[in-house]
């Protein structure tokens, strides 16, 4: 599903480049549940950017999907976001003054699917996240968990190949950690390709495989047997 | 994508900053009240200036026979020139790029209101004028107030018919419609047919009677068919000058006068104060468009600088919209319609408040019957409203353009990172 080779990374002009992904070489395979942990400054958040097709690498190969991810324009970016990739980040990113069910159309706002449409297709993945009652909600009347659980559902509504999460839980309480995860796992349990960039351990242990990043290199790779 | 989705996503966000939305509105809604009101009221000059002139087709010549200086050709100095009905055809036939030609005679020897008019009891002394076909194609601009003008008819039929001036029937016909009666012009009976009013030296020009030209030279024995003043007006697509010196030389070769003699025939045009009012005017309208677009130039600065903080705070949320998937034309499209949307409605009331005023301002003069020196019912031309309009949208496009572009520029990695 996703093939990275060789991938470098630079920051910074030419004098004081700063290496911040040195030779990434990673494959995830469809339907794995991945966690890139790694201390701060590792690289882990560049490398989801890249995986993400927000940000550019500057040496090396991606193939997402059996597609080249290379020096593409910013529109190719744009549809490959939206067609391949949902995202969820750890401030969850809802737009303040639309909806739930709003928030949850916005992407197929951006494949031109009609209104009627993309709410009825909101108000199936509101309810699959299990806020089927809050649908009319506004971002600053949902908690923290909730407002994940419509990000997670926005990031679900294109039907994408993989899942791509940020910290997902980092803004939230360990009950409501344990929620969203176990809502990770559910969608998992789907079928779908999930990568987790964290610093929590019991993140990483909920997941099938563990990829620990350090100074901008892989230390070490370790795959075990789902706990599903 | 369609249009009401892109709609309601902008009333969205222009609704989250609702003072904010309605001052950048105003930057504009002020240059477009302005600019109309500026062009209303140039407008309104403009009919002032016009309202000066006389009651001619702008362009008509007037050409009036009078006394020779210079002697000529065996003839003496001081000899009296008199247009013929010859000279009238010569013109007509001659000279191209004549639209209308005419002549007037007056009773009597001058010009002065001095003939006497009766109505049964009543008689007042007032100017008698014969007029030949096509006079008032080219006298276009009286105001025909009852009645109807002299036509072609009146004067092949020699129709003893008069149409007279707003004081003639004031003093002969006090309070009563003069259509249809009669009045005694030495001893002859003409008949009213119609009234009119002509503003020319203020209104002096209407203390005045016209009759046919036939019944003119019938009855007073001038079988010659003299006429005192020739008049012309010249195709719109010929150079009047040129057409007016040829009319003139033809002039001078029929009735002998040296071609250096300039009172024997003397020619009198609005040509050229006609051009001069028309260049002061377009130099007037110069000025109010400089102004104009001046004004709305501070209004796009206006809406630029606003939409620039507007993009820097919605940085976050442009940032989450490309990584959901936005295209740059998403992005610049939407920002370049809100910015549109603003501009035209605020543009749109500017425009109506403007129009609004103008006519505000008209109804309010003829409510009160004000007539003011230089100023005459100040409005503005349809055309100029949808060029108005045309002007807004480019506005709109032209300040939402920066704005657009750095949002469309802005990295998600970097718009989410704050």
């Amino acid at each position: 599903m996703i093939q990275l080779s060789n991938l470098h990374k630079y920051y910074g002009d030419k004098n004081r480049q700063l290496h911040v992904l040195k030779g990434i070489d990673v494959t995830i395979e469809e339907g794995e549940l991945t966690a890139i942990m790694g201390s701060s400054g590792s690289g882990k958040s560049t490398l989801l950017n890249i995986l993400g097709i927000l940000d550019h690498f500057d040496e090396g190969r991606y193939l997402l999907d059996q597609q080249e991810i290379t020096k593409l324009t910013e529109k190719q970016a744009a549809y490959f976001r939206n067609k391949f990739i949902g995202f969820v980040f750890q401030s969850f990113n809802l737009l303040s003054f639309k909806n739930a069910t709003e928030n949850v159309a916005l992407p197929l706002y951006y494949q031109k699917v009609g209104r009627r449409e993309r709410n009825k297709k909101a108000a199936e993945l509101l309810e699959m996240v299990g806020l089927g009652d809050r649908a009319e909600h506004m971002p600053n009347q949902l908690s923290g968990g909730q407002k994940q659980r419509v990000a997670i559902a926005r990031a679900l509504v294109t039907n994408p190949r993989v899942i791509l999460a940020d910290e997902p839980t980092g803004a939230l309480d360990s009950k409501t950690t344990q929620e969203i995860m176990q809502l990770f796992k559910e969608v998992h349990g789907q079928g779908k390709t999930i990568v987790i960039v964290t610093h929590e351990k019991e993140i990483a242990d909920a997941c099938e495989r563990l990829i620990v990043l350090r100074d901008g290199q892989i230390a070490n790779t370790t795959s075990k047997v789902s706990p599903l | 994508m369609n249009l009401a989705d892109a709609l309601q996503e902008i009333l969205f966000s222009l609704k989250q900053n609702k003072l904010r939305t309605f001052l950048t509105g105003f930057g504009v809604f002020w240059g477009i009240f302005m600019l109309i009101l500026l062009l209303g009221a140039g407008t309104g000059l403009r009919n002032g200036a016009e309202a000066e002139f006389t009651s001619d087709a702008r362009d008509s010549v007037w050409l009036f026979s009078r006394r020779t200086s210079v002697p000529y050709m065996g003839l003496n100095a001081n000899r009296d020139i008199r247009f013929t009905s010859h000279d009238l055809e010569a013109i007509l036939r001659d000279i191209p790029g004549i639209k209308y030609a005419s002549a007037e005679n007056p009773v009597g020897s001058t010009s002065r209101a001095d003939i006497v008019v009766r109505v049964k009891d009543r008689s007042a002394n007032f100017g008698v004028f014969g007029v030949a076909e096509n006079y008032f194609h080219i006298k276009k601009y009286q105001d025909v107030l009852h009645g109807r003008k002299l036509n072609a008819q009146d004067e092949q039929l020699q129709r003893k018919v008069a149409y007279i001036g707003k004081p003639v029937a004031d003093q002969l016909f006090p309070n009563q419609n003069p259509i249809g009666k009669n009045i005694e012009i030495n001893q002859i009976t003409f008949k009213v047919v119609g009234e009119f009013f002509d503003k020319g030296r203020n209104g002096q020009m209407s203390e005045r009677i016209y009759i046919p030209m036939s019944i003119f030279q019938k009855a007073w024995g001038q079988g010659q068919h003299y006429y005192r003043i020739l008049t012309y007006q010249p195709e719109s697509n010929v150079d009047p000058i040129a057409v007016e010196q040829q009319v003139v030389k033809l002039l001078k070769q029929r009735h002998r006068v040296a071609p250096q003699d300039r009172s024997a025939i003397q020619s009198h045009n609005m040509v050229q104060q006609v051009k001069e009012v028309n260049a002061l005017f377009a130099a007037i309208n110069s000025f109010i468009w400089f102004v104009g677009i001046g004004t709305l130039t501070a209004g796009i600065v206006g809406i630029s600088n606003i939409m620039l903080i507007t993009v820097k705070e919605r940085t976050v949320e442009i940032g989450v919209r490309k990584a959901l998937g936005a295209r740059p034309i998403n992005i610049i499209s939407a920002l370049l319609f809100e910015s549109v949307l603003i501009t035209a409605v605020a543009g749109y009331v500017g425009l109506v408040c403007g129009v609004g005023l103008l006519e505000l301002v008209n109804y309010i003069l003829k409510v009160i019957q004000v007539e003011l020196p230089y100023f005459h019912r100040p409005e503005v031309d349809f055309q100029l409203a949808i060029t108005a309009i045309c002007i807004l949208i480019c506005v709109g496009v032209i300040a939402g353009f920066a704005p657009a572009w750095r949002a469309a520029r802005i990295s998600p990695v970097e718009a989410m990172r704050n």
